[in-house]
């Protein structure tokens, strides 16, 4: 779907609360995109917002993966590039570069963060029982950021566990890497 | 409707006092001291007036003995809020002119079931 | 219905602060020797509120202890008690002990009963009464209560009765509800109707009460009217040989109810008692505005409003020849914003005498303590600045003050032996200079001690044995970490753990602190803090394709390089020679790893910054406009970044970091080492 598409989906269900997409207590909906080829999936009520990839201020003394703030109507927001943090190759940013805006928990308290993702795909409900454990990948992406693997359409979705994607980065004080 | 007047210098006793009376239906109007009291009764009837005694810039005993001056409260129930068995306090508020007491501390149950007492 | 009470607590712990805070200064002010009927009642009157509201929102062992506060303190307004020296000290102390209970409550933690009950004792003995609790007159008369067939009450209202706005009906409804009910009314007084009185009572009434009712029961329906009335309440002769007719009940007032608990949903208090002064770590989060400025502000959008459909409707239709139009409503703009701007930080503003009030108890205690005699003397309380400001400078100036007392100011007889009085003098001043408040920190003591100073600072390393440093580089070393000169540590201060903090506590402010002293004159701490927190006055910089911003306030020069002044050490650490001293140059674009557009440093600008005392020279590629910034927080999304203070969003909408001048500082150190700083190159590596 289009980006535009993508943020009324989002913003529909965000408003709703959910209900009327929510087939049963049991399904979730995600919002899903497109890295490297691969399809992720996040918890579409933590979507905030999706917007077109625009410049971000870089922050000193940040890993690579850490794009740098943008100004979001006032508010200042970090930017993870998510081919960078899974250690996939970097590619130029194009047309369909989207970022998508995101309201990570960290306890009783929320911080919003973006992820730079390639292109955004589709909004599917996924109930609870359709949402296989993650297997040991060994490859690029640590098993703690997976929710779990969903199958949609014959195509395999990689649901992500955004507060532990995102809150490593914030909560690290100094980067000791 | 019955409107109620809620006089104290206590602003979470007011709170507590207009809470429990606007849920149960009663127009509640609040005053900071004795003097803001009579100030407002003079402006609105009221049905029933309830006053802490302890207060600046005229205490209850006083508000009670002036609402009693005026031809609109002659016989409007006026409560004194006391502590325990201040007994010289009730008689002061007695002499003063005033209906009953209500012993702090009261619950919101207690202070229905008066407040019912008086204008039913 | 059952009301839950908890949401009136917080407005409770708020006016009972409040009220202790009165009662303490009140009854500081009373042993300065004016102990006037108008204080005493100022002061009876709080505990009295806090009794009260304690009792009714379930605080019940709060209510318990300050009975014991009003009932001294009503002995004192009765007259039937002095003011002296021991009551004033025990009710101080309980004011301690209440903020500490209610403190407690609050949070939800334990509160140590001990010293409740300890003051609780004193204050029994002083009033000579058995510290049982409270005296709860109890409604037990059992042994006259004569149970069992019921009761004939004859009532017998006084003619005023009305004009008490009682209502015989009501008496008569209630006793209705009692039992089995007949009533007569009793007519006999009426007179004719011409006669007719409206205003006054004349009827009576006989009521016959069925039931196993207990007597305190009917006679509670009449307590209201006790003395208006003429009242008989006799029992019905039963079976029984109870023979209690007419058995003469005591008037003994009773409670209207037992004080029922109320459900209050309080946390789950966990094991910790806390030890430390509640007051500091009650950071509000509600203020309080004068009407007046709440309504300058509301004209001020007003005139925004006005502004904003005037630009309206320039823009409508818009071409060239409006411009000046134009041009004049931005200009007006410009003046609405900033007004509204000046405004809206005023609301955050309050005097420093919130602060400040503190101190008259503090230092009284801690002369006591340390049989020191000392007068505190106070000046601009009305100074405002921003409450957050306020709040966190509270435990630097505590710091501070207790220096003062502590090592400041001498025994008495050593004043003497110095020549001077034995009463010495702490001052605390406030005051705005430029865009700042300052606070001035004054005793009239011993000075700090120089000599004792540098022999530290030399045993620990900090001073070379030789050095002979100037006064004001002498008195900086009591700022670092560690040190104190204290030959013991009195637990007042001492611990070495105090200055090092109390900069970093007022650098984090955006302030500065500094001290003069003069030996066996006294000593200054000075104190700068900038008037608010969220807008900064920052100069531009350019570094390759990213702008930053460097506070104005740690700028002591910009200018361009001479190449004859510039030197290396070591092959990297490059010096820059300005006047007489030589100034370490920072690369900046080194340390955030940016492409610089200039990397000749004649080719660039140099900005010496100074900051922790140190001064470095930033070398950037150009310099753009000085504005007044708003700082944005990094950390609320991110996290603190060494070297960065914080973002701002530029007029473009981009966002620029605003440099922290120490940070940067602290940082470059790390940067001459191989392991470097900024963003590492790009890695594939196992995510």
């Amino acid at each position: 779907m289009s980006t535009a598409q993508a943020v009324r989906m989002t913003n529909d269900a965000a408003s709703s609360g959910g209900d009327n997409f929510q087939v049963s207590a049991n399904t979730e909906q995600y919002l899903t995109f497109i890295l490297n080829g691969e399809e992720y999936g996040v918890d579409i009520l933590r979507v905030q917002e999706i917007k077109g990839w625009d410049s971000a201020t870089p922050i000193p003394n940040t890993p690579d993966y850490v794009r740098g703030v943008i100004n979001l109507r006032g508010t200042i927001v970090p930017i993870i590039d998510l081919r960078a943090r899974f250690g996939l190759e970097r590619v130029p940013y194009g047309p369909t570069t989207v970022v998508i805006v995101l309201k990570v928990m960290h306890g009783n308290a929320s911080r919003i963060m973006g992820i730079v993702v390639d292109a955004v795909s589709e909004v599917y409900n996924v109930s609870q029982q359709d949402l296989k454990p993650a297997p040991e990948f060994g490859g690029a992406v640590r098993v703690d950021f997976v929710k779990g693997l969903a199958t949609v359409d014959q195509k395999m979705v990689i649901i992500l566990a955004i507060d532990e994607l995102l809150n490593s980065e914030a909560m690290s004080a100094a980067n000791a890497e | 409707m019955t409107a109620i007047l809620i006089v104290d210098d206590s602003a979470s006793m007011r709170q507590m006092v207009a809470f429990t009376l606007k849920g149960a239906g009663y127009d509640v109007e609040e005053a900071v001291d004795g003097a803001d009291g009579l100030r407002k009764a003079k402006g609105k009837a009221f049905n029933v007036v309830i006053t802490d005694v302890n207060m600046p810039n005229m205490d209850g005993i006083t508000l009670i003995k002036e609402l009693r001056a005026l031809p609109g409260y002659k016989f409007t129930p006026l409560l004194l809020l006391t502590t325990e068995s201040a007994d010289d306090k009730k008689q002061s508020g007695k002499a003063a002119g005033a209906t009953g007491w209500m012993v702090k501390p009261f619950n919101p149950e207690q202070l229905l079931a008066t407040i019912k007492k008086v204008s039913g | 219905m059952t009301i839950d009470m908890s949401k009136f607590l917080d407005t409770f712990f708020e006016e009972s602060a409040e009220g202790l805070d009165a009662m303490e200064s009140g009854l500081l002010n009373m042993q300065e020797g004016a102990a006037d009927d108008e204080l005493i009642n100022t002061i009876f009157r709080a505990a009295h509120s806090i009794k009260g509201g304690s009792a009714t929102f379930g605080l019940s062992e709060v209510a318990e202890f300050t009975h014991h506060m009003e009932t001294l303190l009503d002995e004192m307004r009765a007259g039937k008690r002095a003011a002296s020296r021991d009551v004033v000290d025990v009710l101080l102390e309980s004011v301690d002990c209440l903020r500490a209970m209610l403190a407690a409550s609050k949070n939800g933690d334990v509160n140590d009963p001990a010293r409740a009950k300890t003051l609780g004792e004193r204050m029994g003995r002083m009033l000579g009464a058995p510290v049982a609790g409270v005296v709860h007159a109890d409604a037990t008369h059992a042994a006259a209560d004569a149970a069992g067939h019921g009761w004939s009450v004859v009532f017998r209202p006084h003619a005023h009765l009305y004009r008490t706005g009682n209502d015989p009906v009501r008496m008569l409804r209630e006793l209705a509800e009692l039992g089995d009910y007949k009533v007569a009314c009793d007519t006999a007084r009426l007179p004719r109707f011409a006669d007719v009185q409206p205003e006054e009572c004349v009827l009576a009434w006989t009521v016959e009460l069925r039931g196993d009712i207990p007597e305190k029961n009917v006679r509670e329906v009449f307590d209201w009217v006790e003395g208006d009335c003429d009242l008989s309440i006799e029992a019905i002769r039963g079976d029984t040989a109870n023979g209690a007719r007419g058995a003469p009940c005591e008037q003994t007032p009773a409670r209207e109810q037992k004080a029922a608990e109320p459900d209050i949903k309080l946390k789950t208090p966990d094991a910790k008692v806390p030890t430390q002064d509640p007051r500091a770590a009650s950071e509000t989060t509600s203020i309080r505005v004068g009407i007046d400025k709440v309504d300058a502000l509301i004209n001020m959008v007003g005139e925004l409003v006005i502004t904003q459909s005037m630009l309206g409707q320039v823009g409508k239709d818009f071409d060239m020849s409006r411009v000046e139009k134009l041009m004049h409503g931005l200009a007006q703009l410009e003046r609405n914003t900033r007004e509204l701007q000046e405004s809206v930080m005023r609301i955050r503003m309050m005097p420093i005498s919130f602060a400040f009030q503190r101190f008259p108890r503090m230092v009284r205690d801690l002369s006591q303590k340390l049989t020191k005699k000392i007068d505190l003397r106070m000046s601009g309380e009305q100074t405002e600045l921003d409450k957050t400001v306020m709040e966190k400078i509270g435990d630097p100036l505590v710091h501070l003050v207790r220096n003062s007392v502590d090592h400041g100011i001498e025994m008495p007889d050593a004043r003497r032996a110095a020549g001077k009085s034995e009463t010495g003098i702490v001052t605390l001043n406030a005051f705005h200079q430029g865009g700042n408040i300052v606070i001035e920190i004054k005793d009239d003591g011993a000075g700090l001690p120089r000599d004792k100073i540098i022999a530290k600072a030399r045993k620990q390393g900090l001073l070379g044995a030789d050095e002979e440093p100037g006064d004001d580089k002498v008195f900086e070393l009591i700022f670092m970490a560690g040190f104190s000169t204290a030959d013991q540590v009195t637990d007042v201060s001492g611990r070495g753990v105090g200055m090092d903090v109390v900069r970093k506590n007022i650098k984090a402010l955006g302030g500065t602190v500094e001290v003069k002293s003069e030996n066996g004159r006294g000593s200054t701490f000075t104190i700068r803090l900038p008037l608010t927190l969220a807008i900064l006055d920052g100069q531009l910089v350019s570094v390759g394709e990213q702008t930053y911003i460097v506070p104005l306030v740690s700028i002591v020069e910009t200018l361009q390089m001479k190449k004859e002044a510039i030197s290396a050490i070591a092959g990297r650490a490059e010096l820059y020679r300005l006047r007489d001293e030589y100034i370490p140059v920072l690369r900046l674009y080194n340390l955030f790893c940016i492409e610089p557009r200039q990397t000749e440093l004649v080719g660039g600008l140099l900005v010496v910054v100074e900051g922790d005392g140190k001064r470095v020279g930033l070398f950037v590629d150009d310099l753009q406009n000085q504005q007044q910034v708003v700082i944005k927080s990094l950390e609320s999304n991110f996290k603190r970044v060494p070297g960065v203070s914080g973002a701002t969003i530029l007029g473009d909408g981009t966002v620029a970091l605003i440099l922290d001048v120490g940070g940067v500082i602290d940082a470059s150190r790390q940067a001459t080492s191989p392991k470097g700083f900024g963003k590492k190159p790009a890695q594939v590596r196992a995510a």
